[in-house]
């Protein structure tokens, strides 16, 4: 077990409601997670779980209407983030935590030059001069793979490609230098080409930087690839969290196992019926009294259906899964 | 540059059309205007001789053929009633239309910019709502009805402005503006309204943008994003609605013109009318014409300023 | 629906019902006749000598006038949009329709049209035809034809290339069949909403003329007439120039509060589809 100093983000039991028709709907519910300098998690689910929420909820940008709920804490480098106020969260935002977001031609300003955008935060949370602004600027476009970066600082977003883009969307995160680098589906809106590619400026960007990183996504592969630990979460909570490794050797929880399985393989035959999950991510306004999983589930069994698991750690201190009848821990896949 | 011609020359179409149709139109008013110039006493014989002096005998369309030969060089004509030049007329008129105008434009914006920004970033509030309904009230007041109770209120209780009259800039600016400024707020409370309404609703579209999600990430401080991010993308209707207010105020200021007694190229406009004085209405219309076709191409380019991606299919297109 | 029109619609409601029936019966209302002068309450005040809106500074009762004004601008401004609304529709429906050459002339015949002063148009439009209420209309109502034809062009696109259309078409449904019978009722909702708010501008638009003496002609009363009359005499009796510019003020937002709701809900019912 790390020590508290070292642990540079805790998340204590967050919770996020968004107003529905009836009531009220817990799209992020109870979430504990907690990140290292230097490490990377990865959050995995399917569209709707709640990963995106509960990343603009650490961020503290909940959408409008959404609010955190009950007693849950984010504890950011020391400093509990809920209790900040919104000018003292945003000299860490931006320079403290980057972020990435999934479709780099939406996230990017169509009017301001890329020059104007990178430069602006170095500005705002800097101090920079314009002079150092764009020194530094073209720097950051060069670390992040981008071509004549003296060139490009006067185009706009559209001049550019989608993997161009989301290297600039990358560059203007890394701007100041953050502990914290949260990556929203990075690779999602791009082609299936530039996606190792701008993972593997990711990973190597987080080594170089010595950063913590989350990494949304709904691929399980890319959690394979990328991330030192992974949290598979459905319908607001997490179901599954362990070490990568030990959670691709060792799955626990049914609905890793489905996630997984939905993955088609090459080495599977020609034809070979997908085995997608069956069933609809649960209406969050409706969710059943027991395992959110329930009526999905193969290994369903009455007590399932009745109370809900918690997400602990049972043989092994590092590998958590909220499953009353998991596979055993030998069957591996 | 092909984008740039294809404007051009439905500029200069929609100009030739407008006045020649006035042409046309001023054929049809019954007044003799030969008889009108050579005045009460006049014989047949004299009234017979201005009408060859004028031109008066030819085809509409080879007096409109002269007129535009004319104007082409500049030569708007001469005044039937006063004998001065046109374009002399027209140039001492249109600086006063063009400082209520400019006026105008200047208030309506200043409060429109920051109204609209206000209500969007604060969409439901009770701000937003008090601003939303000040603005629905002011849409349906005439800007002649409330140039009446600013009239009454601050030139008349208050003594602030004068209430009516024209103070020419060669007498100083403060006079000058001062009497500037309750026809200037009389049409611009109006359009104000109109203005942040719009401004408003795009600014709301614009902020649920997933790019304002990224520059709050980036821990921009509110009004940084309001301002650089949110604001230039949400002012394209309200730009086309600026440039439309613009065109129609260049002759059609008349009724605040009226009130306020202000020598502007509207009442220069509706006196023509009035004492038939033909070349001086086809002047005024070649002048309202223009400035508003001018002001429509002005806002085109203006797209292209505020967002490049225009810029590029100009280009191309 | 269900949706509440709430009090921002019933009183608005309310008052133009006011307005229209007044208009109606204003000639067998208990109220002297609109040029009748009396001249011993020149310019009183609301309530005295039995003149329930006062008299303006000719001595003429401000409630009658206010009467029969009200005709003149309910006449004009409901008759005005709907010459429009019938001659925009026909222009932009057919612009819409058929594309092509005729949607170039009539596009180019509205961008003219917008850009030619209005003012020179109905001064000379009243000139040759002379000055009455019909005129008046006539000249207003083509006035607003080109917005009408604008807005019926943009909904006839959007229909034409709906499922429905091409279904008629596909069935050999003659043009002027699917004009009358697919386009036209899909397209006249929201162009009868939009007149709504071309009422307003139309009773603004008249006010001004009349404000400027090129309403109807006198003595008939108008409403943009009786502001212009009470100005001289704005600062010792405010109440000739200030009554019929509140009734003005309260119709005119009236009609546009009828309007905005209305269009919230053919928005709202065109989001459903």
């Amino acid at each position: 077990m790390t020590t508290t100093a070292q642990r540079l983000l805790v998340v204590e039991n967050l919770s996020v409601s968004l107003p529905a028709a009836r009531g009220e709907v817990r799209v992020v519910d109870r979430v504990s997670l907690s990140l290292e300098r230097g490490r990377t998690l990865a959050l995995v689910g399917e569209s709707g779980s709640g990963k995106s929420m509960l990343c603009r909820a650490i961020m503290g940008l909940l959408p409008g209407g959404a609010r955190r709920t009950g007693s849950g804490r984010v504890v950011f480098a020391g400093r509990d983030l809920g209790a900040l106020l919104e000018r003292e969260l945003n000299r860490i935002r931006g320079r403290e935590i980057g972020v990435v977001l999934q479709d780099p031609l939406s996230s990017l300003n169509p009017v301001l030059t890329i020059g104007r955008q990178i430069a602006e935060t170095l500005r705002y949370h800097l101090g920079f001069s314009s002079a150092r602004a764009r020194e530094r600027s073209i720097e950051l476009l060069r670390a992040v793979g981008i071509p004549r970066p003296e060139e490009r600082l006067a185009c706009h977003p559209h001049q550019l490609s989608g993997g161009m883009r989301q290297r600039v969307a990358i560059a203007m995160a890394l701007s100041c230098d953050p502990q914290l680098l949260i990556t929203d589906e990075p690779t999602t809106a791009l082609d299936v080409t530039i996606q190792a590619e701008i993972l593997n400026l990711l990973g190597r960007l987080q080594k170089e930087r010595n950063m913590a990183m989350i990494l949304v996504t709904h691929d399980l592969w890319v959690a394979a690839g990328m991330a030192h630990d992974t949290a598979v979460m459905y319908a607001g909570r997490i179901v599954e969290q362990a070490p990568t490794g030990e959670l691709f050797a060792r799955m626990r929880m049914p609905y890793t196992k489905a996630l997984f399985d939905a993955i088609p393989r090459v080495d599977d035959p020609p034809h070979t019926n997908l085995k997608a999950i069956g069933g609809t991510p649960p209406d969050l306004a409706a969710l059943p009294p027991g395992c959110r999983f329930a009526p999905r589930c193969p290994r369903v069994q009455t007590r399932c259906r009745a109370e809900e698991p918690p997400l602990v750690a049972n043989d092994r201190e590092d590998h958590r899964y909220a499953c009353w009848f998991p596979y055993p821990s030998e069957d591996s896949p | 540059m092909g984008f740039f011609w294809g404007k051009f020359v439905h500029l200069v179409v929609v100009v030739l059309a407008v006045t020649a149709v006035t042409f046309v139109m001023l054929d049809l008013l019954p007044a003799d205007v030969a008889h009108e110039v050579a005045g009460q006493s006049a014989t047949s014989r004299d009234v017979a001789a201005v009408r060859q002096e004028l031109g008066l005998n030819d085809s509409v369309a080879a007096r409109y053929g002269r007129w535009l030969a004319g104007a082409a060089r500049g030569d708007l004509g001469t005044s039937l009633v006063t004998r001065q030049p046109v374009g002399e007329a027209i140039a001492s008129h249109l600086p006063v239309t063009l400082e209520l105008l400019l006026l105008a434009q200047l208030f309506a914006l200043a409060l429109a910019i920051p109204a609209g920004i206000v209500s969007a970033w604060r969409a439901e509030s009770p701000i937003d709502r008090a601003l939303g309904s000040a603005a629905f009230g002011l849409i349906s007041v005439p800007s002649f009805a409330l140039a009446i109770v600013l009239i009454y209120f601050f030139s008349l209780r208050l003594k602030w402005f004068p209430a009516i009259g024209f103070t020419p800039l060669s007498e100083g600016a403060w006079p000058n503006i001062r009497g500037m400024i309750l026809p200037a707020v009389s049409v611009a409370l109006v359009e104000f309204a109109s203005l942040m309404r719009v401004l408003r609703g795009d600014m709301i579209a614009t902020l649920r943008e997933e790019f304002i999600l990224f520059a709050r990430a980036k821990g921009l401080p509110t009004w940084r994003i309001l301002l650089r991010h949110a604001l230039r993308p949400s002012s394209f209707t309200m730009l086309t609605l600026l440039g439309l207010h613009i065109g129609n105020l260049i002759g059609g200021a008349v009724i605040i013109e009226t009130i306020f007694a202000l020598p502007g190229i509207g009442r220069l406009l509706v006196s023509s009318i009035f004492s038939q004085d033909y070349p001086m209405v086809q002047g005024c219309v070649l002048i309202i014409t223009v400035g508003y076709v001018a002001v429509n191409f002005l806002v085109d380019i203006c797209y292209g300023l505020l967002d490049p991606r225009v810029r590029k299919e100009g280009s191309v297109g | 629906m269900g949706r509440k029109r709430g009090a921002a619609f019933w009183l608005p409601l309310a008052w133009i019902t006011f307005v229209v029936l007044c208009a109606i019966s204003a000639s067998w209302l208990p109220v002297p006749s609109p040029d009748q002068i009396d001249w011993d309450n020149l310019a009183v005040k609301p309530g005295v000598a039995g003149h329930l809106l006062g008299t303006d500074t000719l001595g003429r009762d401000i409630a009658s006038r206010l009467l029969f004004g009200a005709r003149v601008s309910l006449i004009v401004g409901f008759l005005a949009p709907c010459i429009g609304l019938v001659l925009g529709c026909f222009a932009g429906v057919i612009a819409g329709f058929y594309r092509g050459l005729a949607e170039k002339l009539i596009v180019g015949a509205i961008d003219t049209f917008l850009a030619f002063p209005r003012l020179v148009f109905l001064l000379v439009f009243i000139f040759v035809l002379g000055a009455s209420l019909s005129n008046l209309t006539i000249a207003l109502g083509i006035l607003t034809a080109p917005s009408f034809a604008r807005v019926a062009r943009a909904n006839t696109i959007r229909f034409a290339g709906r499922e429905f259309v091409l279904a008629a078409k596909a069935i050999g449904a003659g043009d002027v069949a699917i004009i009358l019978r697919e386009i036209l009722p899909n397209v006249l909702a929201p162009m009868l909403v939009y007149m709504l708010l071309v009422m307003g501008f139309v009773i603004v638009a008249e006010g001004g003329l009349g404000f400027l003496g090129l309403s109807v002609p006198s003595p008939t009363p108008s409403w943009g007439g009786m502001i212009a009359e009470g100005r001289e005499a704005l600062d010792e009796t405010p109440h000739v120039s200030m009554i019929p510019t509140a009734v003005m003020f309260l119709t005119v937002l009236s009609v546009n509060l009828i309007g905005d709701r209305l269009r919230g809900q053919v928005d709202g019912r065109e989001s459903q589809l």
